[in-house]
């Protein structure tokens, strides 16, 4: 799966395997993602995307392969020295902090290079946010949560996002808006690595499509030969 | 009628005099308290070396006195600085290693350095305080009319009410206090953000430790300099902790300076419960608001 992306990989994954104390999760996984593409990770509940996301970021303590980001290898790098190199996440759960407002969360990771989202663009692409700036961050509804958890990544002068399902559990609007966002962000330059199990979502925002089964990558879709492969894709993720 | 009267409401200078006391001891059990609360909270555990840092915070200002020349005022920073630095290194070299484990194995750890660090003071020094006198800018008090006011106390109250005071607002309203209250939340992912958490969790760790010292320091020439002084202390300090809420910031500030007035007064109205007033309080606390009176409970 080492595929046409790799020539201008920014991010280049080869043999990752990941453990949860004695289970063994990923057993393998490659892949590449191109400067300035939107990528997915689509499959099944338990497949090992989260892992994958989890492993990149650096906060998985056992895991074994090598990841490239920016021609480094960053297998071996604590978590916040990988974030310095620019690599933002956000989580499935969002990681919304009860203790800070909607404005402290949205300011909290440090801007690590010059070249992030200034603010003011920041409440244009989610002007819910402005309104409750002020708020208990986890006071928000959920799609506003997800929108902040997307949007205090975009500040920091982070070149890769991965985004862990942010579309999951939340009302066909919400999912428009979030859709349109990511698009904004990939014509802004952003490189996104996003984790799906909705493909007809993702196949509006996305270039790529990577399978995971088990914790490999089993296919590449490019988005293009998405509609032709779709009786395969159902296969996949079992829909 | 009359009589009750005059058995029950005491004359003012006693009733202020001790007033005054539970406020200085509050401004003790405020520092302590807020301390422990803030280390409780980022790291977890619960630190039961805290009274013996206090008692360091004191004996590093006699030794420096006494051996350097070094007075109070250079002191005050001094030993906050030299006892944090020793607990930035505890929890380097010890309580890093225990972090994933239950509670318990935290308040063993730090239990034993307590007895330690004590133990070893005790061997020098024997059980009986050694005096360290008020300096002398703060010698003499202010006759207010209806009490005399000694300088050095009012001192100790304004120094322990800027330090509570600044620890609140760091924490509660800077980009600082923000990362903290944070990884406090989810250590986890402030980490994936950027921050090198373990190095912010050994700083806590140090800021806690080093108010502990500073209270040593205004406490030393109030109750002399003594191996078991923090030992004492120790005990109605936790008491505060949980009357206030394990981990409340606001609930150590407050709680403190309540709970040292409460127990002076207990001693103008009711003197043979003043020992044990802050536990029966505690214990009300405890049986109508498990999480303490300003604990949060996400
Ligand atoms: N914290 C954990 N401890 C143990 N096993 C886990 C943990 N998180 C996930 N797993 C297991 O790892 C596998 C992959 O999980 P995950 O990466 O979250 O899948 P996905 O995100 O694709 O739904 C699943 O079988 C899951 O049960
Ligand atoms: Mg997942």
């Amino acid at each position: 799966m080492r595929s046409a992306a790799a020539a201008d990989a920014l991010l280049e994954v080869h043999g990752l395997e990941a453990w949860y104390g004695e289970s063994h999760v990923l057993h393998g996984v490659d892949f590449a993602v191109a400067a300035g593409e939107v990528a997915t990770l689509l499959g099944r509940n338990g497949a090992g995307k989260t892992t994958t996301l989890k492993s990149i970021m650096g906060i998985l303590p056992e895991r074994r392969g090598t990841i490239t980001f920016a021609g480094r290898a960053i297998i071996d790098l604590p978590a916040y020295r990988i974030a310095r190199l620019g690599i933002a996440y956000c989580p499935e759960d969002r990681g919304v902090f009860a203790s800070l407002t909607v404005e402290e969360n949205l300011m909290l990771p440090p801007v690590i290079a010059p070249g992030g989202m200034p603010v003011d663009q920041i409440y244009d692409l989610f002007p819910n946010l402005l309104e409750h700036r002020m708020s208990q961050g986890t006071k928000l509804s959920g799609g506003e949560q997800q929108m902040l958890a997307i949007a205090r990544i975009l500040r920091t002068g982070a070149r890769l996002l991965l985004l862990d399902e942010p579309t999951e559990g939340l009302a066909p609007v919400i999912v428009q808006q979030i859709g349109a966002a990511i698009v904004r962000l990939k014509q802004a330059g952003f490189t996104i690595l996003l984790v799906e199990q909705n493909f007809r979502f993702a196949a509006t925002v996305a270039d790529r499509h990577y399978v995971v089964e088990h914790g490999r990558i089993v296919d590449m879709i490019p988005n293009e030969r998405l509609e032709a492969e779709t009786n395969k894709l159902h296969e996949y993720l079992g829909v | 009628m009359l009589g009750w009267l005059h058995i029950a409401v005491p004359p003012a200078p006693a009733l202020f005099g001790q007033l005054l006391i539970g406020l200085i001891n509050g401004a003790f059990y405020a520092m302590l308290s807020l301390g422990l609360a803030v280390i409780f909270g980022l790291l977890n555990i619960i630190n039961f070396a805290h009274g013996a840092q206090y008692m360091l915070g004191a004996f590093c200002a006699y030794l420096v006195l006494n051996y350097l020349g070094i007075g109070y005022w250079p002191s005050l920073l001094i030993a906050p600085i030299v006892v944090g630095a020793f607990g930035m290194l505890l929890e380097r070299f010890f309580i890093r290693w225990i972090y994933r484990l239950d509670h318990l194995y935290g308040l063993l750890l730090t239990f034993g350095m307590a007895l330690i660090i004590q133990g070893v003071f005790r061997q020098y020094y024997g059980s009986a305080g050694q005096p360290y006198s008020i300096p002398d800018l703060l010698a003499g008090g202010q006759d207010l009319g209806f009490m005399f006011l000694p300088n050095y106390r009012a001192w100790v109250i304004a120094a322990s009410s800027v330090c509570c005071f600044g620890t609140w607002f760091v924490i509660e309203r800077t980009r600082l206090g923000a990362y903290l209250r944070a990884a406090t939340e989810n250590p986890t992912l402030v980490q994936a953000f950027g921050i090198n958490v373990p190095r912010m969790v050994t700083l806590t760790y140090g800021f806690g430790v080093a108010l502990a010292a500073l209270a040593g320091v205004l406490a030393a020439p109030i109750y002399q300099v003594s191996p078991l002084m923090g030992s004492n202390l120790i005990i109605v300090v936790f008491a505060v902790v949980v009357i206030g809420g394990m981990g409340s910031i606001l609930g150590a500030i407050v709680g403190g300076f309540a709970l040292g007035i409460i127990e002076g007064l207990t001693k103008v109205f009711y003197p043979e419960a003043s020992s044990t007033a802050i536990f029966v309080i505690m214990v009300v606390v405890l049986l109508v608001k498990p999480a303490g009176l300003f604990g949060r409970t996400v």
